[in-house]
């Protein structure tokens, strides 16, 4: 289906699935329970997950491909963001130009700094991108605040022209929307103590995830796709072989950066706000970090790690000591204390403590991420079933 | 005049004189063997055929164009396919894939964006693959891992890349150093017969004589930096010269 093999064609419709089923599956918990807590299914973070997703694949495009770590990504996220917002602000409050603009340039800004950077390889690639981030993100903070707002960051406002929306005399700011559809708008159902919220803003990131992610596979199985894997493997074997592998990186790069713009354009159409703090380098760190996690060169694994990233970021750290009280008050008294003791470093504000843990223990017994993971689980089945057949790595 | 036709190629490095007045021809659909002993300049010379380095004198001419200041995929792209001392291929990917890259490489040129279509429904060039693959006696390894085959097979796919380019030229950088002795004579029989079924002209830089002389049309020994004689293996193998290049004067 849609030029794809069988194995991708179930891949895709089985995220498809899970995205389509969001709202409920992360929701596991009633409302009032006291675990509700853990529920992810609420519209912030669920858009969270879909757009850093797309961030996450199209970095893997790059990294897992070529195996050229880029540490400057959050650079094509702000400037996305930034392009986004002044669509919003100049053409029109809908959000499909501003998704557009910021895709396209945040490819243009890619070209540039890619074709820099693709001079050296390895760790002096990822440094170079460093410092292009590290620039941008001190350039938008400081000298670039007539465009960027500063450290304040950049809104809509109500002045602002939309010459394509006419005469706004509603006295609001508009909210972003597609044809209408207004981006915060939830349908809300209860059945039975379950709370859904179905958002519109999700759905559509959820939707342009969907494509990128198709993209991506079509990225993967071509013949573009496989010289990339041949960059990684052994570069000079392929320049000897006739290939010229410095527009293949540089067209790499910039789709992978165009990947970033996008997600960036998304996360201003959901919430029409941009700061400079969305270019440094905590960032890029992160979609390194979502990759990894996830797994390498994988097509779901970038998804799966931003996933798990955006749902430690946002729900470890709401827990709260009075909350660690509350759970472990059947011990007693002077134990409750003790274990609360030992496991507040870790949630709250010390979230990425559990995080750094966590990256360590996937990094020593798990280099492939939690696709491994989920891999060692299904062949460990498998091998219950008596099944001799040869495991194809379950991408 | 030959198909690659080297023509008093000097380098200098510092004070060393690695190559002086260096010319030879390579004739077309032969097998021409350039050996020496260690520091006669034979890398230095295959470097300057490759784009690696530009000789300070001289010109090097392949089909009538130069050689000179070209980037190794634009000598590829002219029809010189090289196989390195140690075998280079993409130990990431499978059999079958590397096979596939040099025939998109010779089909598509140096650089195409085509990130749409499925690699495996390019069916010329899957075709291409499996025969040569085929002819290579690999096939039954095409989804391994290229990392994981033999030393021997890797120079076997190796050599099975190059050809699926059809190169005018073969360039082989000591094809059999380090190899065990079983392996060096299976890389000789494979070139022998790449010889005997293709129109191809074979270019072998190397050390060990006999590795070449069963192979061989025609053999140029160098010996500090400038051809010392060029016959046919036959009179080069009692020449004098040769003998003292390769065991000193008292020999």
């Amino acid at each position: 289906m849609l030029g794809l093999s069988k194995k991708d064609t179930s891949l895709l419709i089985a995220v498809a699935v899970l995205v389509a089923l969001a709202p409920v599956l992360l929701n596991p918990f009633p409302e009032n329970s006291a675990l509700a807590q853990f529920n992810a299914g609420y519209p912030d973070l669920m858009q969270r997950f879909v757009i850093f997703g797309i961030f996450a694949i199209g970095f893997n495009i790059l990294f897992g491909l070529t195996g050229y770590l880029s540490f400057g990504h959050a650079a094509f996220l702000g400037a996305g963001s930034y392009a986004g917002v002044w669509m919003l602000k100049l053409l029109t409050i809908n959000v499909i130009p501003a998704i557009l603009i910021s895709t396209v340039v945040a490819g243009l800004f890619a070209i540039l700094i890619g074709y820099i950077s693709l001079r050296r390889s390895g760790i002096y690639f990822s440094i170079l991108t460093l410092a292009f981030a590290q620039m941008s993100f001190a350039l938008a903070a400081s000298v670039l605040t007539p465009i960027t707002g500063g450290e304040t960051g950049l809104q809509t406002a109500l002045n602002d022209p939309r010459i394509l929306d006419g005469v706004n005399d509603s006295g609001n700011i508009p909210a972003p929307n597609l044809f209408g559809l207004e981006m915060g708008d939830s349908l809300q159902v209860n059945v039975a103590g379950w709370l859904w919220t179905f958002n519109a803003g999700y759905y559509v990131a959820g939707i342009i995830m969907l494509i990128a992610f198709y993209v991506a596979i079509r990225i993967f199985r071509s013949p573009f796709g496989i010289m990339l894997r041949a960059i990684k493997s052994n570069q000079q074997r392929l320049n000897y072989t006739g290939l010229n592998t410095r527009p293949y990186m540089l067209a790499c790069f910039v789709i992978s950066g165009m990947y970033a713009g996008l997600a960036g354009g998304l996360m201003v159409a959901m919430d029409p706000l941009a700061g400079a703090e969305r270019m440094q380098w905590t960032a890029s760190g992160e979609v390194v970090l979502m990759t990894i996690l996830g797994g390498v060169g994988t097509l779901i694994g970038p998804v799966l790690g931003a996933g798990l990233i955006k749902y430690f970021e946002n729900i470890f750290s709401k827990i709260n000591s009075n909350l660690l009280h509350k759970w472990f008050s059947f011990l007693p008294d002077g134990l409750e204390d003790f274990v609360v003791t030992i496991i507040y470093p870790f949630i709250g504000k010390g979230w990425h403590l559990t995080l750094g843990l966590m990256f360590m223990g996937v990094i020593i017994f798990l280099p492939g991420g939690l696709v491994e993971l989920g891999q060692r689980i299904s062949r460990s089945f498998s091998k219950n079933k008596n099944d001799a057949a040869e495991q194809k790595p379950a991408e | 005049m030959g198909i690659l036709d080297i023509k008093d190629v000097g380098k200098r490095f510092g004070g060393l004189q690695a190559l002086s007045d260096v010319t030879l021809n390579v004739e077309e659909n032969t097998c021409h063997a350039i050996i020496g002993p260690n520091g006669a300049g034979k890398s230095t010379l295959l470097n300057c055929l490759i784009g690696k380095l530009i000789p300070d004198t001289g010109s090097v001419m392949f089909d009538g164009q130069s050689v000179l200041g070209r980037t190794p995929y634009e000598i590829n792209q002219l029809g010189i396919s090289r196989v390195f001392q140690t075998p280079e291929i993409f130990g990431d990917l499978t059999v079958f894939e590397n096979m596939m890259i040099p025939i998109f490489a010779k089909r598509d040129g140096a650089f195409a964006l085509d990130a749409i279509s499925d690699f495996m429904s390019h069916k010329d060039v899957v075709e291409q693959a499996e025969n040569e693959l085929e002819e290579m006696n690999m096939a039954d390894k095409r989804h391994m891992h290229a990392a994981s085959l033999s030393r021997g097979d890797k120079r076997r796919l190796e050599i099975g890349m190059c050809l699926s380019q059809q190169p005018r030229l073969l360039l082989l950088d000591e094809p059999t150093a380090g190899m065990a002795r079983a392996d060096t004579n299976n890389t000789i029989d494979l070139l022998k017969e790449i010889k005997e079924e293709r129109d191809i002209t074979i270019a072998i830089i190397e050390h060990d004589m006999h590795v070449v002389f069963s192979l061989a049309d025609r053999i140029t020994v160098l010996a500090q930096g400038t051809p010392l004689v060029e016959d046919v293996p036959e009179k080069i193998k009692g020449h004098p010269k040769v003998k003292e290049a390769y065991l000193g004067e008292s020999a």
